[in-house]
């Protein structure tokens, strides 16, 4: 059973290893060859010619946080939904209602979302 | 023992020719892209290093190398760096598990798609990665709106994938292509019952992979470049290569997903003799030169817009067709009984 795992999966951390060797060597690179002078004006932040007031790690508007809360529940979903859509065929008539009642549900609070505005970017 | 170290070995030997010829391939699929970006414009694109510019994609990877690489005073530095090496290493793992033909996997894992899916969602850390850690103002604008971007569209590319699943009945990406293996040939491929999820799919990728009209987190007229304004060098090209990864990694989804992977189009004998690689490859090409298309005539959506499109418009359609797939199933007992 261990054996079966490991040998199914061995081969992807294998592949991820060979990904991590190329990307190493590829970002290593010029800083081992290439030619390196730096100076105070070329290494400050872009900003259109002036140096920054204050640091750039600013607040930044809320609706972003909606969109990350509503990711999480619909990622959820989906994430509920992939192994009852692969045995979709052998739950019958019982699996497929109760996966209704659960869409449908979720569905009142989608359009609660929208009536209340979540949605609304201007 | 040396079963396993022979396995290894070969394996890894595996691996560095698929990701050698994959990255060969995405040099010359960026090449087409300004290609045929310059065609639609009536231009010539690259045509200076090598014949017809066929070598415009290397000379570019030595100018990267050679140039002198940057890390902002103010950016916190192992955070900087580590955000190329976490996009590109994403980028190309996805591949460990793609069928480029029957049996043509190096890991053909029973949860396939599941593994693509998880790892294109972690994709977005890289763009969030970089952002902070330039410490600068426009890549963190920048990678604020292609996280929520990224995040939005991923979530109607995962109910796209939930109605092919219902149909194929395996997370396994070798056994998805079989379900698509009719006597109908092409007209058996999910893209003609699944038409709109088809649709849906291929315009999410395009906002997945921030292609144009989706590329808002680099609108070069308000943003500068996005998220990769402070990098130079390798790590900036990083960026670039993963982005490109992703986008044939996208088309290669798409092909598995909807237009048959390695299946031939018509399926009697001349065209089955071909190598399923051979179409595949086709099938890819094809799909990147709409993306490419795409990329060429439509102008850049406005941020709202895109919101609206991704959660008012696709969420709403994948919810219902998710629904209406079972239900069709369902009633008809057409879902495969499997497992």
């Amino acid at each position: 059973m261990v054996n079966d795992l490991l040998s199914a999966y061995l081969p992807l951390a294998i592949f991820i290893g060979v990904a991590v060797v190329i990307g190493l060597a590829l970002l290593i690179s010029p800083f081992l060859i290439a030619y390196q002078q730096p100076d105070p004006e070329k290494l400050s932040a872009y900003e259109c010619g002036f140096n920054a007031f204050d640091d750039a790690r600013m607040t930044f508007d809320v609706r972003y946080y909606l969109v990350a809360l509503l990711f999480i529940i619909f990622d959820l979903e989906v994430a509920f939904l992939f192994p009852w859509a692969v045995t979709f065929g052998a739950l019958g008539w019982f699996g497929f209602w109760s996966m209704m009642i659960f869409l449908g549900v979720l569905t009142i609070g989608f359009i609660y979302e929208w009536k209340k505005g979540a949605l609304e970017w201007d | 023992m040396s079963d396993m170290l022979l396995a290894f070995i070969l394996t890894a030997i595996k691996s560095v020719v698929l990701l050698v010829v994959l990255l060969i391939c995405v040099a010359f699929i960026l090449l087409a892209d300004r290609k045929i970006w310059a065609a639609v414009q009536l231009r010539r694109g690259p045509n200076v290093v090598g014949p017809f510019g066929l070598l415009q994609s290397f000379a570019d990877l030595l100018k990267f190398v050679f140039k002198e690489p940057i890390i902002p005073s103010g950016a916190s530095k192992g955070i900087f760096l580590l955000a190329p090496l976490v996009t590109c290493i994403l980028a190309l793992a996805a591949w460990a598990v793609i069928p480029v033909q029957a049996g043509w996997a190096i890991a053909n894992i029973n949860v396939g798609i599941l593994y693509i899916f998880a790892i294109s969602s972690l994709g977005v850390y890289g763009v969030i990665m970089a952002g902070w850690a330039s410490n600068s103002k426009y890549p963190f604008l920048a990678a604020l709106r292609c996280a929520a971007q990224m995040v939005s569209y991923e979530v109607s590319i995962g109910f796209v994938i939930i109605t092919v699943l219902m149909c194929a009945g395996s997370l396994n990406l070798t056994a998805i292509v079989e379900a698509q293996d009719t006597k109908f040939g092409l007209f058996g491929w999910y893209w003609l019952p699944l038409f709109p999820m088809f649709v849906v799919f291929f315009v999410s990728a395009l906002a997945e992979t921030n292609r144009p009209p989706f590329d808002l987190m680099e609108a070069e007229s308000e943003l500068v470049a996005g998220f990769m304004v402070e990098y130079s060098s390798t790590p900036y090209m990083m960026f670039m290569l993963g982005e490109y990864v992703a986008v044939v990694t996208m088309c290669a989804l798409t092909s598995i997903l909807f237009l048959g992977g390695w299946l031939s189009p018509l399926p009697f004998a001349p065209f089955t003799w071909l190598p399923g690689v051979f179409w595949f490859v086709l099938k890819i090409c094809l799909v990147f030169f709409m993306f490419a298309m795409v990329k060429a005539m439509v102008p850049r959506y406005r941020y709202d817009q895109l919101m609206r499109l991704g959660w008012k418009v696709f969420l709403p359609i994948s919810l219902f067709m998710v629904v209406a797939v079972a239900a069709v199933l369902q009633f008809f007992g057409l879902a495969p009984m499997g497992v």
